[in-house]
């Protein structure tokens, strides 16, 4: 149980460093008195940020693009899907997204 | 979820609670315990200590920063980078918590500073997709979330680093799709609460295919916020 020099350096700097793009927006923004469109905008970020998350969860590995003929398991996206718009629970995607992996990974 | 119709006719009072935070949290688990675990098996295997695991993920507490400082410090990386490098591929959270700010419009800075310390994509995912911005106690609920969230990533993290060595490959059992599917989900949850089909089904396709393109150029997570901001423009000038 020891805890290095150099380590809580990092700490520290990872620590605080990025809690400025984590909380100044949310302690900053509703004091200043946005125009319409950057509103327009924010409204549309949740949105713009979990597609392009889940593009990269699902289709990349690392820094590269999965060969989709080799590794199958992006294939569970399409029950993901599925079961995200007929169950409307976040719970059951997730578990159908497993189910569904599990099975790719036995073929 | 409730329609948008809901919260523009008058104004909506739905109270909400820390209990039912905790609940709406449950979802995300799987996710965060297969990454958590995995990244603790990294931090372990790259020589950081129990404690020092547990500090980080605490403080830290995020997922692929945590593996980036792992892999780094192990390669003997210089502090500064370390830090530099974290700050770039956390960059993506001033977008969340600037998204998020006008539904704790009503709480204080220092509330906010807490809020925004335990900010995640998966607890913004979430908070996205169920809060209308209308609603009584949403920062119990939010701190419900997030304390979940939180407590069961140092746990995930500690497993890993203790258990790691003994387990098999977790692809086998497919757990690291948890966190693709719980994405796929969350963007699901958040169209079909706003039902904006016309508007946002475009966001959704610049969003990938800005992702695509960026990625040609750009690492990962640049790529994620290069897309989301490609993405969103689009839909705002959409909508003049």
């Amino acid at each position: 149980m020891t805890v290095g020099r150099e380590f809580l350096w990092i700490l520290i700097g990872t620590a605080l460093v990025p809690l400025l793009p984590r909380a100044l927006p949310l302690m900053l923004v509703n004091r200043l008195k946005l125009p319409g469109y950057v509103m327009k905008f924010l409204r549309h970020i949740p949105l713009a940020l979990m597609s392009a998350l889940a593009v990269q969860a699902v289709w990349t590995e690392g820094e590269r693009w999965i060969s989709p003929g080799d590794n199958l398991q992006w294939l569970a996206f399409f029950p993901a899907l599925l079961a995200a718009v007929f169950t409307r629970s976040l719970l059951l995607t997730v578990i159908a997204g497993v189910a569904a992996a599990a099975l790719l990974a036995m073929v | 979820m409730r329609s948008m119709k809901a919260s523009t006719i008058g104004r909506n009072t739905e109270s909400l609670s820390f209990r039912q935070g905790v609940m709406d949290c449950v979802p995300t688990l799987l996710g965060y315990w297969s990454i958590g675990f995995a990244a603790g098996v990294i931090e372990a295997t790259a020589g950081l200590s129990l404690l020092e695991i547990g500090l980080l993920s605490l403080f830290l507490y995020a997922g692929s920063a945590q593996f980036i400082v792992a892999g780094m410090m192990a390669a003997g990386a210089p502090v500064m980078s370390v830090v530099a490098t974290v700050f770039f591929v956390n960059l993506r959270h001033l977008l969340m918590s600037a998204a998020l700010a006008p539904k704790f419009a009503a709480c204080s800075p220092w509330k906010n500073l807490l809020i925004g310390s335990q900010l995640t994509d998966e607890t913004f995912g979430v908070a996205a997709g169920r809060l209308t911005g209308t609603e009584r106690h949403a920062d119990r609920w939010m701190f419900g979330l997030n304390m979940t969230a939180h407590i069961n990533w140092i746990a995930a993290n500690l497993t890993g680093a203790l258990a790691g060595g003994w387990i098999a490959d977790p692809k086998r059992y497919g757990l690291d799709f948890a966190l693709p599917a719980m994405f796929v989900g969350l963007a699901a949850m958040i169209v079909m609460q706003r039902k904006q089909y016309k508007k946002d089904l475009p966001v959704i396709a610049c969003a990938a295919a800005g992702f695509a393109l960026a990625f040609q150029w750009l690492p990962g997570y640049a790529a994620v916020m290069a897309a989301a901001v490609l993405a969103a423009i689009a839909g705002a000038v959409a909508e003049r």
